[in-house]
């Protein structure tokens, strides 16, 4: 057999403490050939990682597998005793889950981690495993295997643990690899290595993986095939290069269709949500679990009988499970051609921040988590202010919306220097005009609160409402924001991820501010609704002039709503200027690493042009020259080290490096 | 993980709370008997066959529970199942109001030293701990000998010993919760730092804060009992049951009943706020 894992109609449920068994896979079938890859894809709930799971025979209490067969090297996994069991997960099968931090040990050394795995098979002898574990460390390319051997694991970077729970996984030589979303929490540029890494190793090593993830980009980058799940069923599956090109179910349509895009129109350009969330009655639907959401579903056709997989004319290897597959492609983004604005420099100008600093003591040393940040914000315009984790970009976030006072530098708003003033001196009116929106959903609200008196608040502290006119205003307001008036007295536990991000963009629109900064808004959110908000948030802006700061890492969502955009690197903008330009040539290289790095959901791509190797200086280190030199693929020489980088502009488009032409 | 329906709990509210206590066969029959007790107390005048003092030597031939005295009398002849349910009224009225007390010292110290932190923070805690090293049982006898047993005496005094542990589950929610976005949010509107204690972060505490209370009302039962049973408790002869135990402990081997029979109310009363706490605390964890 040369299936390394077969599902063969494979149900799971779960007996929850109250009420009927609810399923959650149903007869999910595929399998994956030795040096294959298969992907894994859908919304959070679908039941993927419940998939990996029940490949180790690791399902959690309540869980079991109710149908089907799952075998491993054709043996059937229920069949095999627990002394068996042991050997197939540690010898046949190896996991790697999202967070390296909690697969590994922080109390033991990497190299001790390392070595357990070929001991504990009882394999090979300390000296062996040892040199086993060094040459593994440099299959992952990892800088100085032998020193790293040494360190424990927060010592590393997020990137170099998740490389070291890949070598770990690999020690064992696993005919399988399970991935589950092993690259969501990593920057755009650690990513990209990540997958050029498995790629590459999945060539030399010959496993076969089951890659999870919800990122199509990331699937379409290292997958050869791909099923895509639905409440627990799968509903499409097929070569990765005919999904992608001819994707057939109205749900793998809709999930492409809500996906911003960098090669998309750019601004003015709609996307499509998947209006809904997955419920749990779609589980027990008899019919297609789809159909309470899908645009074309037709009740007389869809509800009343089970609707099975069904190849596809042209490719009996791509399945769609749907009986109104011709009107699929009735599903699409849509695409309102408007001309990029003339000029977006004439907008009302609000925010104005020069050279703005922000310093934190870290030990005897300074930490400079804002070096040197300059930019505009215009009313009605969407400023985005991008790049990796520790570039800087929250705290600047929090120095302009005023948890902590600027250490230097400007920001001008409204006559007032924002650097200067925390939130407790900035006077009443202007803590009103300037209102956050927050990344994570489940700590924007109180889970003590209801909604309205979420709302509420505001409007009686900036806008000095009495109750019952603030009580009347949260009506207009959750309209607004379109959430439906019955979630009022609800509280936020009963309100999903983007439901509650409503609200939270409701509390910012309460106190009628001229500048809203979003600090990564819908990054927590899964895509179908990631594309709700951020069409909420551009009619917004159409309709009442705000300004928008954007904080992100993610440039097709940038690409799609931004008219300014920032580019941020160790604390220092490097690129600025109107969106239609920064993305166009020239780049600065790290723009331009940035851009390559991006996933995109299209299998026309190759690998990546430009994988950044090196990591990002401390905060703490002085830099004479350019900040990126040390990581650049276009550095000219010593002159990047030793000389501060000139400020080069095309018109309002500036970028600070060396090269007289950008890259 | 595996249900999108499921929601994300980062707190079960307080009628949320409630409704997945009157699932559990444990709260339930905790609640069960915490109602009895209040029941009793609140109604002793009705409900109790007998004056709970009246004095008759003549009953005292036959002390055994009989028809007329289902619970027997004491060695004075009084009926035991209306002292008991008077001396509910007394361990109900002290008990609820010390851990009240404690709870309103415990909350405002443990919010005071999670939200500023810093040398307010060491303080707070460090003298807690003080008070939390040193024996109970010989800082209560130390206190009333000076003070004199009186109700109020006793009140301040459980009152003081169980802040501390209060004011430590407050402050730990506190830590966890300050730095979350709606605390940001709260804090970017100017809101005082009372109003941020108060209404943003306690009332995220009310899950761990009421099993903890209901605890706390058991351990104050026994040391109200062991006060009593030490002589320092109420001053006679309104009943207590603590008193009663101690009472009649001496004729354990004669008339049992008069030392059992107080002392399984007292147990009953404990292991009742024990069951609701453990219930709920169960409730709380089960998603």
């Amino acid at each position: 057999m040369s299936d390394v894992l077969t599902f063969d109609g494979v149900s799971i449920e779960f007996a929850g403490r109250h009420g009927k068994p609810q399923r959650i896979l149903d007869q999910v079938s595929f399998s994956i050939a030795r040096g294959e890859a298969m992907g894994l894809v859908g919304e959070s709930g679908c039941g993927k990682s419940t998939a990996a799971l029940a490949a180790l025979r690791y399902l959690p209490r309540g869980m079991r597998v109710s149908g089907g067969r799952i075998s491993v090297d054709g043996r059937d996994l229920a069949s095999l005793s627990e002394a068996e069991l042991r050997q197939v997960r540690g010898n046949r099968i190896a996991m790697v889950y999202q967070d390296p931090m909690s697969s590994l040990n922080p109390v033991m050394t990497i190299g001790a981690q390392l070595i357990e795995v070929p001991m504990l098979h009882g394999e090979s002898d300390a000296n062996a495993a040892y040199a086993r574990a060094v040459k593994m460390l440099g299959e992952v390319r990892i800088p100085d295997p032998e020193g790293v051997m040494t360190r424990y694991p927060h010592q590393l970077s997020g990137g170099q643990q998740q490389r070291v729970v890949i070598a770990m996984a690999l020690m064992a030589e696993p005919a399988l690899l399970l991935m589950d979303e092993p690259t969501t929490g990593l920057d755009v540029t650690v990513e990209a290595a990540i997958l050029e890494l498995v790629r590459d190793l999945r060539g030399r090593f010959g496993a076969a993986i089951l890659f999870i993830s919800h990122n199509l980009g990331t699937i379409a980058r290292i997958c050869d095939r791909i099923g895509v799940l639905y409440a627990g069923r799968m509903v499409e599956t097929g070569p990765i290069a005919r999904v992608f090109q001819n994707p057939s179910h109205p749900y793998t349509r809709g999930l492409l269709a809500a996906l911003p895009r960098l090669d998309g129109p750019g601004r003015g350009g709609k996307l499509a949500p998947i209006e809904g969330v997955i419920a749990a009655s779609d589980r027990a639907r008899v019919g297609c679990a789809f159909a309470p959401r899908c645009k074309i579903a037709l009740p007389a056709l869809c509800d009343p009988k089970p609707i099975p997989m069904t190849p596809m004319a042209d490719d009996p290897g791509h399945l769609v499970r749907c009986v109104r597959i011709d009107h699929a492609m009735e599903i699409t983004a849509e695409v309102p051609h408007q001309p990029p604005d003339a000029d977006v420099s004439s907008a009302p100008l609000l925010l104005d921040v020069q050279h703005l600093q922000k310093t934190f003591p870290v030990g005897k040393k300074l930490a400079r988590a804002v070096a040197d940040a300059s930019f505009q914000a215009r009313a009605g315009q969407t400023l985005a202010i991008v790049g990796e984790s520790g570039c800087g970009k929250s705290t600047l976030a929090r120095v302009l919306s005023g948890p902590f006072a600027g250490s230097g530098g400007q920001a001008n708003f409204a006559g007032f220097d924002l650097s200067k003033i925390s939130v407790d001196d900035r006077p009443r009116d202007l803590r009103r005009r300037i209102q956050m929106v927050f990344q994570n959903p489940d700590s924007t609200l109180n889970p003590s609160h209801s909604i309205e008196f979420a709302l509420m608040r505001p409007l009686r502290v900036l806008r000095g409402m009495s109750k019952a006119d603030a009580r009347a205003e949260v009506g207009k307001l959750m309209q607004v924001v379109r959430l439906a008036p019955e979630l009022r007295h609800r509280t936020p536990d009963q309100l999903s991820g983007g439901q509650r991000q409503r609200v939270a963009i409701a509390r910012a629109l309460a106190g009628e501010p001229d500048l809203v900064i979003a600090d990564e808004p819908v990054s927590a959110l899964d895509v179908s609704v990631q594309a709700a908000i951020l069409n909420l948030l551009s009619e917004l802006l159409e309709e009442s002039r705000i300004g928008l700061i954007v904080i992100s890492h993610d440039l097709a969502m940038v690409r799609h709503m931004a008219h300014w955009v920032a580019v941020m690197y160790l604390g220092r903008v490097v690129e600025y200027g109107p969106a239609d330009q920064v993305f166009a040539p020239p780049f600065h290289p790290y723009t331009a690493a940035l851009l390559a790095a991006a996933p995109k959901p299209s299998v026309d791509e190759g690998p990546p042009s430009v994988i950044l190797g090196g990591t990002m200086p401390s905060p703490t280190e002085t830099i004479t020259g350019c900040a990126f030199a040390n990581r650049c693929p276009h550095k000219l020489g010593p002159i990047c080290d030793t000389t501060p980088p000139p400020i080069r502009f095309w018109g309002a488009h500036q970028v600070v490096c060396h090269l007289e032409n950008g890259v | 993980m595996t249900d999108a329906a499921a929601p994300v709990s980062s707190g079960v509210g307080l009628s949320e709370l409630v409704r997945r206590a009157k699932g559990s066969p444990l709260a339930i029959i905790g609640g069960a008997i915490l109602l009895f007790w209040t029941f009793c107390a609140v109604f002793a005048p009705w409900v109790a066959p007998f004056p709970p003092n009246s004095v008759d030597p003549a009953k005292i031939a036959n002390p055994f529970p009989s028809a007329e005295h289902w619970l027997g009398v004491d060695y004075l002849g009084r009926d035991i199942a209306s002292r008991l349910i008077w001396g509910a009224r007394t361990v109900m009225t002290v008990a609820p109001v010390a851990v009240l007390a404690a709870a309103a010292i415990g909350i405002l110290f443990g919010l005071l030293a999670g939200y500023r932190g810093g040398v307010i923070d060491a303080l707070i805690m460090r003298v807690g701990d003080t008070l939390l090293a040193f024996p109970k049982i010989i800082l209560y006898l130390i206190i009333i000998a000076k003070f004199g047993a009186s109700t109020l005496n006793i009140i301040l005094v459980i009152a003081f010993t169980s802040a501390p542990i209060i004011a430590r589950i407050v402050r730990g929610v506190t830590l966890d919760v300050r730095h979350r976005d709606y605390v940001s949010a709260a804090r970017m509107r100017g809101e005082s730092a009372l109003y941020v204690m108060l209404v943003e972060i306690l009332p995220n505490a009310r899950g761990p804060l009421l099993v903890d209370l209901f605890l706390r009302l058991g351990y104050t039962i026994i040391a109200i009992g062991v006060l009593g049973f030490l002589g320092v408790g109420l001053p006679p002869p309104d009943p207590d049951w603590g008193s009663m135990i101690k009472e009649a402990y001496g004729m354990i081997f004669i008339w049992p009943h008069m030392t059992l029979i107080p002392a399984v109310a007292i147990s009953s009363l404990i292991v009742g706020c024990n069951l609701l706490a453990t219930g709920m605390r169960e409730a709380m964890r089960d998603v």
